[in-house]
């Protein structure tokens, strides 16, 4: 990396974090950070700290110890500015059931303060489909569309750090394609993506970063092509490993 | 100017929520009517019972129409985790609670206006002579029992028992709001001298002000995990 590059680039990250659930060390000393132009698949088994890890850089969880940082800040002293420039989907949508789709994002649209918010609007639903669907109430919607619109409401403020938890839960094929398509060109955008996915081979195709998290631990964090991914106990689809 | 157009934005989502389900309103106002028109039923209405019984007959009414209300409140927010969602904008979380207490409060008051105006009828008694200082004993006693139960709905919508919850954890503090309010109302509807109400609104203002104020400063906590 070239020196002064961090400053160069906006960095999101976590530094020696532990986070506790009562007895059970969810995360244990983590340390990490994203990058503006970075895209990152984070990979793990269920419980390895994945949900926990991405909540605690969207400003949704304190860590028990270790700092979050944003641009080298603890967002704890001021997250105002990391909210600002996060997105992010979970596995709940965040969306209320009795508002329409448009309603939704131009409720979350008014609190992040959005000037042009109607025009904003109308480019995340075009950019997920859901123009024919905008008055439709979120509670009427499938699973699908809600989480097409749970996307929408995220890209909405044009974040530059956009963190998704299992983004293609319930996409049909042409969504998934459409989406992956969008998510490839977030860091040509100057935009850092961090996301999971329980398909490693749909996550390769759009992540160059992996980050490999077990027991709350990371395993990895590199370059997906140097990937040990039979220490890592990956498969590959082509059966393939780095390690053979 | 910013943090007023986010306490409004947050305030006409829940009254847009409410007229698209009108739960929350409906069951105050039903449940109060019930409590009120049950105690009507069990006592007799002549003027001395009325001056010593609708006062705390009024209060209760509003006090369990009000958890009700507040529960509601909530579980809208619960759904899909909405609380949540609204804590990812960067917008101070003491904004989200002026917003929701203002929902609540006017929620609370439209129904304590329905509860009175049928007590009125039912228990044969005009509130018109001390009408200022009632509206200004409910306006206090209602905004501190708003605050609290807007805290204390926020607190109880993350446990498992949530409904019983909030009734626990708020009726042991929001009983002082009540006593005052019961008194000071006695004392209006009665018509007592000028310094016994003063001082009775003072007290209720007083505590409801301190309780709204600490809802205000701790609702950050209450939204962390």
């Amino acid at each position: 990396m070239p020196p002064g590059d961090h400053i160069a680039k906006p960095s999101l990250e976590v530094r020696n974090v532990t986070k506790f659930f009562g007895d059970l060390a969810a995360l244990k000393e983590v340390t990490l950070g994203i990058r503006c132009g970075e895209s990152a698949l984070l990979y793990g088994p269920n419980g390895a700290g994945k949900t926990t890890l991405m909540r605690m850089l969207a400003s949704l969880a304190r860590p028990s110890s270790g700092e979050v940082l944003f641009g080298g800040e603890n967002i704890e002293h001021d997250g105002t500015r990391a909210k600002s420039a996060v997105g992010f989907v979970s596995h709940a949508t965040f969306l209320y059931g009795e508002l329409t789709v448009r309603e939704n994002l131009q409720f979350i649209g008014r609190l992040f303060g959005l000037s042009h918010l109607e025009k904003r609007i109308d480019a995340a639903l075009e950019m997920f489909d859901m123009r024919a669907r905008e008055g439709v109430f979120a509670r009427d919607l499938s699973r699908g569309l809600q989480q097409r619109a749970s996307l929408a409401r995220a890209f909405l403020h044009d974040p530059n750090f956009v963190i998704l938890d299992e983004p293609f839960t319930g996409l049909d094929h042409q969504s998934v394609k459409k989406l992956s398509d969008l998510l490839q060109r977030l860091p040509e955008q100057g935009k850092a993506l961090l996301f999971s996915t329980h398909d490693f081979e749909q996550g390769a195709a759009i992540a160059s970063r992996l980050i490999a998290l077990k027991a709350g631990r990371v395993r990895y964090s590199g370059t997906l092509d140097s990937a040990p991914f039979k220490s890592l106990g990956i498969v590959r689809a082509n059966g393939r490993t780095h390690d053979e | 100017m910013n943090s007023l157009k986010i306490i409004w934005s947050i305030l006409l989502k829940d009254l847009r929520v409410e007229w698209r389900n009108r739960e929350t309103l409906a069951s105050m106002c039903v449940f109060g009517l019930l409590i009120v028109f049950l105690f009507n039923f069990a006592f007799e209405s002549a003027r001395e019972e009325t001056l010593r019984l609708l006062p705390a007959v009024l209060w209760v009414a509003i006090a369990f129409a009000g958890v009700l209300g507040f529960n509601r409140s909530f579980s809208s927010e619960r759904e899909n985790d909405c609380l949540e969602g609204m804590t990812l904008a960067p917008v101070d979380p003491s904004m989200i609670f002026v917003g929701k207490m203002l929902a609540n409060l006017l929620f609370l008051g439209i129904a304590e206006v329905v509860m009175a105006f049928f007590a009125a009828l039912w228990f044969n008694f005009s509130f018109l002579p001390a009408l200022g200082q009632l509206l200004l004993i409910a306006f206090f006693g209602t905004l501190g029992y708003a605050a609290l139960g807007t805290i204390f709905g926020a607190i109880a919508a993350n446990t498992r028992m949530r409904e019983v919850m909030l009734t626990v954890l708020q009726f042991p503090i929001a009983f002082w709001i009540l006593i005052f309010s019961i008194d000071a109302t006695s004392n209006a509807m009665r018509g007592n001298p000028e310094g016994n109400w003063l001082a009775g609104v003072g007290r209720v203002g007083g505590i409801s002000v301190v309780f709204t104020v600490a809802s205000f400063l701790l609702f950050e906590y209450v939204l962390e995990e």
